[in-house]
């Protein structure tokens, strides 16, 4: 018997590498005032893969994906229109296209709920990040055992293999991304086709909320988006150093919230944990607020 | 509507073909945002080695005029040539310098960062910034005067600093025709006189300088040509003249009184 192999790294990971991937893309969002985007996406997620597994009877990876990508286009469609004939702002637009997908999401899980399916609303905004744990993971030696190493939650190799593509992309085309979220005509001026590039970076934002969705629920994710990323940039004005500032963050925030949700109460005398995606949101607030206070670079934010 | 645009378009093809050694050509160029005409049917051929001012009243469509041509707006029809080819494939040899209020200064980003943007064409994927690139963004700061400030946050400068630091980068992409959006705006008069100095230096080597400008009082002296537009072409040709009252009058209307266009245009010859 290993508790912590067992009960307590594979959340652990997974909270640590859904909130990379979200903190990554959420960079970019920040510094072109996009970070809406972010919480709208992973609304608007929801029911469309609730609508994905009322068709199929599934939870696959692929009905999910293809589900929330197929919301997210209804949502874009849906945005112009309501600008359009309600000649109302973007920014209003958005908000109500996504608060009502959501809302329309949320009955669609109560019905399907009602139908006695494994979907439900409290899934949906927290996650289960506590029930992915390795029951192979008996002893260290397990680490080294593809047998035991193949029990792990799939989540954890969905996420990894979402991670690792994020950073390649990221650093395949750093210059891209960094001219283009600059300076947006110049970019277009000398080819470095910024539109083309920012169509990419709402895809990986999609891509990552919806494969961290399952994990760790939209909670985390709205948070990740923004939290990290606006916390590290208060830290430094160099935009490679900001990202890393903004990975540890998302860490921190992971293994913090989960230790805090896990033993906190206990140490306040309740026997009861709290929510672990909850308190990692909450973490990663925190660390905003501290740097909003402390922060190096804070100063001259303020100013702007 | 369908065979007016094809008109245009027809003698746009003509136009381009014309003047296959103008840097920037332009026939039939127009441009709407949204329901909103901006700029309608601009026919205009940049000569090689001229020092060109686009002058014309707030919301003329001159900013709009040089975006569209680079490919930066979507025109609604018109043809565009840099030096006698279709834009894409002479990107290399522009350099273009946008409005300094149109980019979020906060930027987590360095001088020396800003700068390296321009060497992009030089940099492929996966190379990394070298000693060489380096080297060439700094001695670009040297030129403008901003060698010091290479380390800066880039929101740290004033905005005549700022400019230069857009200059800079513009250098560093060694072009052959300088597109700049109102350059002077917003600088001081120190600023003002390094950039003007660097342009006329670029200029007299044999590169095409194109500035947005809205200063009718410095045009006769930075400028050696004149495109004044106001939504059409109103007039284009040297400075002596294309810059006259009658040409002002017209683009600019009631905004400028009488005595102010005789005292422009006078300046000029």
């Amino acid at each position: 018997m290993n508790p912590f192999l067992q009960l307590t790294l594979t959340p652990m990971l997974i909270g640590v590498l859904a909130a990379c991937a979200c903190a990554l893309p959420g960079n970019f969002l920040l510094l072109r005032r996009q970070s809406l985007i972010g919480d709208a996406i992973s609304h608007v997620a929801l029911p469309g893969i609730v609508a994905a597994y009322l068709l199929t009877g599934t939870l696959s990876a692929t009905a999910m994906f293809l589900g929330a990508t197929g919301a997210a286009l209804l949502a874009v469609a849906l945005i112009e229109l309501v600008r359009r004939l309600g000649r109302v702002e973007p920014g209003a637009a958005m908000g109500v296209v996504f608060t009502t997908l959501f809302a329309l999401g949320v009955l669609m899980l109560e019905q399907s709920a009602s139908r006695n399916l494994h979907l439900d609303v409290e899934h949906a905004l927290y996650g289960n990040l506590e029930s992915l744990i390795w029951l192979e993971g008996t002893s260290w030696s397990a680490l080294l055992d593809p047998a035991a190493l193949a029990g792990m939650p799939p989540q954890i190799f969905r996420l990894a293999l979402v991670l690792a593509g994020l950073a390649l992309f990221t650093v395949t085309f750093w210059r891209e991304l960094m001219i283009g979220t600059f300076d947006p005509s110049f970019a277009q001026s000398i080819g470095a086709r910024p539109r083309l590039f920012n169509i990419a970076l709402v895809g990986l934002v999609a891509i990552a909320a919806v494969a961290s969705f399952d994990a760790v629920g939209s909670i985390i994710v709205i948070a990740m988006f923004i939290c990290p990323p606006a916390a590290a940039r208060l830290m430094t004005d160099r935009l490679s150093r900001q990202i890393w500032w903004s990975m540890g963050f998302a860490s921190a925030s992971a293994i913090l919230g989960y230790v805090l949700a896990g033993y906190g109460p206990m140490w306040f005398g309740s026997p009861h944990s709290v929510s672990a995606a909850g308190m990692i949101a909450t973490v990663s607030g925190v660390i905003l607020a501290g740097t909003a206070l402390f922060g190096p670079r804070r100063r001259q934010n303020l100013a702007a | 509507m369908t065979a007016t645009a094809e008109l245009v378009v027809d003698a746009g093809r003509r136009i381009a073909q014309d003047h296959p050694e103008s840097p920037l050509a332009i026939a039939g160029l127009t441009v709407r945002y949204g329901d909103k005409p901006v700029l309608f049917g601009v026919d205009y051929a940049t000569p090689p080695g001229a020092m060109l001012a686009i002058i014309g009243p707030n919301g003329a469509g001159k900013s709009t005029l040089i975006k569209a041509a680079l490919g930066i707006v979507p025109k609604v029809t018109g043809e565009v040539t840099l030096f006698g080819r279709p834009q894409a494939q002479e990107r290399h040899r522009i350099a273009y310098v946008p409005q300094r209020a149109g980019v979020d200064w906060d930027f987590p980003a360095t001088v020396l960062d800003v700068v390296l943007m321009g060497l992009y064409r030089e940099m492929g994927l996966w190379r990394f910034t070298g000693a060489r690139h380096r080297k060439t963004a700094l001695d670009c700061l040297e030129r403008v005067g901003m060698r010091n400030f290479a380390d800066r946050q880039i929101g740290q400068l004033s905005g005549g600093q700022q400019q230069r630091v857009f200059l800079a980068r513009a250098l560093a992409q060694d072009a052959e025709l300088y597109v700049m959006d109102e350059p002077f705006a917003g600088v001081d008069a120190a600023t003002e006189r390094a950039i003007i100095t660097v342009l006329k230096e670029l200029n007299a080597r044999g590169k095409t300088i194109i500035c947005v400008h809205h200063d009718l009082a410095t045009v006769a002296e930075y400028f050696t040509h004149v495109l004044i537009v106001n939504m059409h072409k109103i007039a284009e040709g040297p400075v002596a003249e294309a810059f006259t009252e009658a040409n002002l009058q017209a683009a600019y209307g009631g905004r400028l009184s009488g005595a102010q266009v005789t005292r422009l245009a006078g300046a000029s010859s």
